[in-house]
């Protein structure tokens, strides 16, 4: 970026940060240029958003100096971040749900800076129609979808006149129509001098759309390229090191026999913000996965309860596996007819946090370890310790607490877990959400060994990617909504999309009348 | 500025000693009170602590007063490690003392060998109706246990009053609110010669180690730890909260319940107004202070027997007055707390302020 010969916009020397017992950040150096979209890669745990945290002022830093615009700072707090320029937008977004939007983008100015501004509605009105942002200022947030949210996140640093944006994973909540919305944005704010720090999980983005990228491991600048002269597989493995393995293209398979069904299905929502099933149908093939795409809160969560039996009202004749209704059996009878489950809240549903791996371990799993209702210790201690050798689980041994475990190590044993119960059916959500390449590749592997086996998997991600990846059917999802299901090798990610977004529900409601009427 | 901070690794040591500092503390401040009203107050630690252990009817006595706090307490530790919060100990209790009074003497002068078993067996279902009404209240209509458990420990008292002035009323007992009293083969019998040592106390600590054994060795007792640590995992893993709720709360009704009866027929001999000195309410400290561990209530148990018999003892040596038993109990309660708050959090200063 030497060829703009500009001062840089932001500069950071040595940056190091010590929490008990973790060094969060070793001498982290890193160079920003006016006008740069610059990726921050790694792992989890490799110190990212310490690192934004300190930039924005929340964390900090132990050691290390901030230069902004040529000017040695100290940044104390966020306020003191904005007013230097510096905006960003958390993975989970501060609105207020009952107030507009225009009240809430009022709420962090100061009063000097509304001054300033004069008529916040029509500045808001002004840079919606400069940046495509479509964000109208008298509308309440809780009538906006994720995706305009985000955007109006974004309006709110944009209003402040912000010199540099910090994303911390920006994509992983929107729908593919969107991303290319939000990319569109972020390439105009940074053909006007904005220089935006993006955290992605998902390289190909990065290759996408960032002029550079730094690679954290461990807390230290392991390397930095030009995504653009790489590829996602390159940058995988500067992530993992070399030892990993690549995720490549996995063979589809054809479910065999029809195991799990699900019949005209509705169930009113339980919460207030719960979403409503509405006549969802499906067939579970042996020996395939079934992926459903679509965005956190269109009926995913609701879906899994029914199915599990969590949510314990009947729903007669709705549900059933190898052809008899189970609909009335509580979950507990129905893991023993062989189902299985992998929970998207993995700490505090999925796994006791004050309990051990071997207690954890016989959550689910008592066949066998269970003789006249005494627990065998001995020998679920012995199984626990080979669940944690097989999945390579980070940890002490068996008898860690399951909270002591990093979120992608839990996951790959309660992975372990259900898949050890060899279930006929296993219902797969979100199953590497915030999980590393590393674990998220052996964790997708198991999956498919699972499948190679006959058992039939339902698999509910946000990941379009991982999806596509794994599953051999597809649908979405969309307010309640099953869109048609269909062959992955048919469809593509547009067409997925659109479906996230709903575009098939017309043609559902139409057709329902036609057939009420007929 | 001082704020509340979640300690990141509470220590395990503190944990099991958070028991003894807060009797430590409890001592002390008993110290400070004594003193102001004018006590000596080694003296009073003396009768309250030392006396109750000094000769062998004090010891005797002792496990009296341990036996029905001992039954109570391991059933209340069952409820609370499941999360239920049953406060109904003392009302199971009255209630378990009322049904077997009833059938003491409806067996009269019998000499029937299966009296006393089905004496015993009366109380013990009386305290699991009393236990299971609430309960059932709970998984119908979604009742606040505290509430309806509290609610039943007053009705159970005041039905008791009323059978010992209406239909349990020794006719010849010119008129005192007191039953007639029971025929020895519905006496609980007593240990040794000399003392009041009963059956009870024997029951109380099997008891103990058949609930201790539940809840580390099976997978009942598995699925109740789970359920009282983390219920979305226990829902998520398909353990039955009907089921688990109903057992348990029957479990401590039972106890309770048998406790009742072992008072009624064991010390007293008959069914009085005052069965319960509040023994359902200590058992709930008891059980606090054993660590919800049934095992742990034993020890526990002991001590709140100590502190009972000081208490007497404090009244007629020195004169200092009986309810200072009560706020003895609510002032350790309130330290045990404390400290277990301290295990899981710190203070920490900031400096705010001062910037």
């Amino acid at each position: 970026m030497k060829k703009h010969n500009l001062v840089s916009r932001l500069e950071l020397t040595n940056i190091t940060k010590q929490y008990p017992g973790c060094l969060a950040n070793d001498n982290i150096s890193l160079t920003l240029m006016p006008g740069e979209i610059h990726a921050l890669l790694g792992e989890n745990g490799a110190g990212k958003s310490t690192l934004v945290k300190t930039i924005y002022g929340v964390v900090a830093p132990d050691k290390g100096d901030i230069i902004w615009n040529g000017k040695e700072v100290s940044i104390k707090s966020p306020s003191i971040a904005r007013d230097l320029g510096i905006g960003m937008v958390f993975q989970h977004f501060s609105l207020f749900e009952t107030l507009t939007v225009s009240q809430n983008i009022e709420l962090c100015l100061s009063k000097t800076q509304l001054n300033e501004i004069g008529d916040l509605a029509e500045r808001i009105t002004h840079l919606s129609a400069e940046y495509g942002l479509n964000v109208k200022p008298s509308r309440y947030v809780h009538s906006l979808s994720i995706g305009e949210r985000q955007r109006v996140e974004i309006m709110r640093c944009l209003v402040q006149s912000v010199k540099l944006l910090i994303l911390d994973e920006p994509t992983s909540v929107l729908t593919p129509q969107e991303v290319s919305g939000l990319f569109g944005v972020l390439r105009t704010l940074s053909n006007e001098g904005c220089s935006i720090l993006f955290i992605s999980h998902k390289l190909h983005e990065v290759t996408e759309i960032c002029h550079k990228a730094t690679i954290l491991r461990g807390g230290k600048v392991v390397d930095t390229c030009i995504p653009q002269r790489e590829t996602p597989a390159s940058i995988a493995k500067m992530m993992v090191g070399d030892l990993a393995e690549q995720d490549a293209g996995y063979t589809k398979k054809e479910g065999t026999v029809g195991v799990f069904n699900v019949e005209d299905l509705s169930l009113a929502a339980k919460q207030p913000f719960g979403t409503t099933l509405k006549n969802l149908n499906f067939e579970l093939k042996s020996g395939e996965i079934l992926g459903i795409a679509g965005v956190a809160g269109n009926g995913q969560d609701e879906l899994m309860a029914i199915i599990s039996g969590e949510d314990e009202r009947s729903v007669k004749n709705s549900l059933s596996l190898d052809g008899s209704d189970i609909s009335d059996l509580n979950a507990g009878e129905r893991r023993k007819l062989g189902m299985a489950y992998v929970p998207e809240e993995r700490l505090g549903r999925g796994a006791v946090p004050d309990m051990s791996l071997t207690e954890n371990t016989l959550l689910t799993h008592s066949q066998g370890f269970i003789r006249n209702g005494l627990v065998d210790w001995q020998s679920i201690k012995g199984y626990t310790s080979e669940l944690i050798t097989k999945y390579k689980v980070k940890c002490h041994g068996e008898f860690s607490e399951a909270k002591s475990l990093s979120g992608g190590n839990l996951q790959k044993f309660i992975m372990g877990r259900e898949i050890g119960q060899n279930p006929k059916v296993l219902i797969c959500a979100h199953p590497t959400w915030g999980v590393d390449v590393g674990a998220a590749l052996a964790i997708h592997q198991a999956l498919l060994e699972l499948r190679d086996k006959g058992a039939a998997i339902l698999l509910i991600s946000e990941d379009i990617d991982e999806l596509f990846l794994l599953a051999d059917r597809m649908a979405a999802v969309c307010d309640g909504y099953l869109s048609p299901v269909v062959k992955t090798e048919t469809t593509n990610i547009d067409q997925i999309g659109q479906w996230m977004a709903g575009t098939f529900i017309k043609n559902t409601s139409a057709s329902d009348k036609q057939e009420a009427t007929a | 500025m001082i704020l509340i901070q979640a300690r990141t690794e509470p220590s395990s040591l503190m944990k099991v000693a958070s028991p003894l500092l807060a009797i430590a503390l409890t001592l002390i401040f008993g110290c400070v009170l004594f003193s102001a009203i004018g006590k000596s107050p080694i003296q009073a630690l003396h009768v309250l602590l030392i006396a109750p252990l000094a000769d062998s009817y004090n010891i005797g006595e002792m496990f009296v007063k341990m036996g029905p706090l001992l039954l109570c307490a391991v059933g209340l530790s069952l409820c609370y490690r499941a999360n239920l919060w049953n406060i109904g100990a003392e009302g199971q209790l009255l209630a378990g003392a009322l049904g077997g009074s009833a059938m003491a003497l409806y067996f009269g002068d019998s000499d029937s060998i299966l009296a006393l078993p089905i004496t015993l067996l009366a109380g013990i279902a009386s305290g699991m109706i009393w236990a299971a009404i609430p309960t059932y209240l709970k998984l119908r209509f979604n009742s606040n246990l505290i509430l309806t458990t509290i609610m039943f420990n007053y009705i159970g008292l005041y039905l008791l009053i009323w059978a010992v002035h209406g239909p349990l009323r020794d006719p010849q007992g010119f008129g005192f609110p007191e039953s007639a009293m029971f025929s020895d083969t519905t006496l609980l019998p007593t240990l040794f010669e000399s003392s009041r040592i009963h059956l009870g106390i024997v029951f109380a600590i099997i008891s103990a180690f058949i609930a201790w054994f539940i809840l580390s060795k099976s997978h009942l007792g598995f699925q109740i730890r789970v359920f009282g640590s983390d219920e979305p995992a226990a829902k998520y893993a398909g353990f039955s909260s009907r089921k688990l709720s109903w057992m348990v709360m029957l479990f401590a009704g039972a106890l309770a319940g048998l406790a009742g009866v072992s008072e009624t027929t064991g010390p007293i001999g008959q069914l009085v107004p005052n069965v319960s000195p509040g023994y359902g309410y200590s058992a709930i400290i008891v059980a606090y202070l054993g660590r919800l561990n049934p095992l742990g209530a034993i020890l526990a148990a002991v001590f709140m027997a100590v502190l009972y018999m000081g208490g007497d003892l404090a009244q007629i040596e020195m004169g200092i007055p009986v309810a200072v038993v009560s706020m003895f109990q609510g002032v350790l309660l309130f330290f045990l707390l404390a400290c277990d708050f301290f295990i899981n959090n710190r203070l920490a200063f900031s400096n705010k302020a001062t910037n």
